[in-house]
């Protein structure tokens, strides 16, 4: 598997399908912490993405990228937005112009995305956001590509299993960054909508590569 | 769910098209982005006022655009903040080179979204200072959690800073004088029943007749915690005791009281409220100098209310009675 501009374009039509077949039950998950809004601004955001990518086709994977940042930045709105742009765009730039990403590339890319993340959103490991879903993310793509042997499908898939298992453990946590961190200890119980949305993206990785 | 609208998805858009259509003499409705702007923006040597956060709130911000208050608002989806892309052309068509305050409530995306506007602005040319808004006492302070939010403060300082804007302050002064009104003041609020999001459809909490939200927020989240209802009186004792306490309200302290509907609790309940809040302050020697009752930041048809303490100076009271002239405030012209 050869994850190119194609790849990317497929990947990121994927993350549009999964945000508007997960919609309401991110709207569900966000208005037990949160206000209700984050599957409504995810869909609308990745239907935009949509949109841009078949009026103005990118060449390379970043370029791909890059189109997504801004238009998440600007449809999106809330915190994810801003969060989500920077993590595209980070990830963006960390790909440059090359014509395929290698598994070593996409670990440095997620972690440049969780760099972004983290310098935007000021949250650490723990918070209860989706820092919690990109930082074993990245550490598993990371490692994943440094053994050598594994091929570009095997990386996604270790990136995609790391981010779900991070949601999941969201779930007893008390949050301290973002709207839920308002409820104090009754966010506990609960899992963060913004980790649980960064795990479809990645998932949807894999769906593109498989 | 049963509202007046007639698709979830077109709630904002066409709210802001009827604000624009009855209030043609005040404002100038720009479509794709969306944002509401004075009509005689921008106003020549006038530094420009900014505001925006999600929709939901009304009359926050639109109903405070016109003279003596803001210069633009910039409003999201509903309790979604708006985006760089909307806030950075708003920024530009209030600056008449006098520069421009953004006034952002504290919340993450709202503070994430006007940073971003602000940076590309300052890269354009303008010059921008922020006033972060931060009065709510129900959520604690502490370097571990996104911080106070902005709430019913938010309004004192759009009109106070605004006046200060229209009688020629620079730029640095009026963001002062903002920041000034943010320190003191203090907000707490009550719901009695939760909102719903017209996309979610279903009530944004779970709220059992006889039970109510102490320390909520104006986004339909759920407060710190959860008591069995009260009588009026009760109620505006558990709100109005933290206020005071985190304020420091002593004996000889002029204030203005403001007691804020949520939307869904008719203003005879809202003066009840005030009527104890005023009987508190007056116990403690304070001096209710003004006053404001009214729906002016609200969580769409939440029942429920907040109230806020300001604490006054002779210039922020010459300030708060200046002239104003928008949709939702309007006195002295």
């Amino acid at each position: 598997m050869v994850l190119d501009v194609n790849w990317t374009v497929k990947w990121l039509t994927l993350c549009a399908q999964a945000m508007a077949e997960h919609r309401v039950e991110l709207i569900e998950l966000d208005r037990a912490i949160g206000d209700s809004d984050h599957g409504e601004n995810m869909d609308r955001g990745f239907q935009a993405v949509l949109d841009k990518l078949s009026e103005s086709p990118p060449e390379t994977p970043g370029a791909a990228l890059k189109l997504t940042a801004m238009t998440l930045m600007s449809k999106v709105g809330g915190a994810a937005g801003p969060l989500y742009g920077t993590a595209f765009l980070r990830a963006a730039t960390s790909l440059g112009d090359s014509a395929e990403i290698a598994p070593a590339a996409w670990a440095g890319a997620l972690a440049a995305a969780r760099d972004g993340i983290v310098a935007r959103g000021k949250a650490e490991p723990g918070d209860k956001t989706m820092v919690d879903a990109w930082t074993p993310a990245a550490e598993a793509a990371s490692m994943a590509a440094a053994d050598g042997s594994q091929d570009a499908l095997s990386v996604l898939v270790a990136a995609a299993e790391a981010a779900e298992a991070g949601a999941v453990a969201t779930d007893p946590l008390v949050a301290r960054k973002g709207r839920a961190s308002y409820l104090g200890e009754r966010s506990a119980g609960h899992r963060d909508p913004g980790a649980a949305s960064s795990a479809l993206i990645l998932r949807a990785a894999v769906k593109a590569a498989a | 769910m049963k509202k007046l609208i007639n698709d979830p998805k077109a709630v904002v858009d066409e709210s802001v098209q009827g604000f624009g259509q009855a209030h043609a003499d005040l404002v100038t409705v720009s479509a794709d982005p969306t944002f509401i702007t004075r009509k005689d923006a921008p106003v020549s040597g006038k530094v420009g006022l900014v505001s925006g956060g999600g929709s939901g709130h009304e009359p926050l911000h639109a109903g405070f655009v016109g003279r003596g208050m803001l210069d633009a608002a910039v409003p999201g989806a509903v309790f979604t903040s708006p985006t760089p892309d909307q806030i950075l052309p708003a920024t530009h068509a209030v600056n008449s080179g006098a520069g421009v305050v953004h006034i952002v409530k504290n919340y993450t995306g709202d503070v994430l979204n006007f940073e971003t506007a602000a940076e590309l602005a300052e890269a354009e040319g303008v010059n921008v200072r922020t006033v972060l808004v931060n009065d709510d006492v129900a959520v604690e302070d502490s370097l571990y959690t996104a911080g106070r939010r902005g709430v019913g403060g938010t309004v004192l300082v759009e009109k106070i800073a605004g006046a200060a804007a229209e009688r020629g302050d620079g730029l640095d002064v009026v963001a002062a004088i903002g920041e000034r009104v943010n320190s003191n003041v203090r907000t707490m609020g009550v719901a009695l029943s939760a909102c719903t999001v017209p996309h979610a459809g279903s009530p944004s909490f779970d709220l059992a007749e006889d039970e109510i939200e102490i320390g909520i927020g104006i986004h339909g989240e759920p407060g710190r915690h959860r008591i069995p209802m009260e009588n009026a009186d009760g109620i505006t004792d558990r709100l109005l005791a933290p206020v005071l306490a985190d304020l420091g309200i002593s004996s000889g302290d002029r204030v203005l009281l403001f007691v804020n509907g949520m939307g869904g609790t008719p203003l005879s309940e809202l003066y009840i409220v005030y009527r104890r809040a005023a009987q508190v302050l007056a116990d403690r020697g304070a001096a209710v100098e003004r006053s404001l009752v009214g729906n002016y930041i609200t969580a769409l048809e939440m029942q429920g209310c907040s109230i806020s303490v300001l604490r006054l100076d002779d210039e922020l009271t010459e300030l708060w009675d200046a002239p104003v002239h928008t949709a939702a405030l309007r006195w002295g012209v």
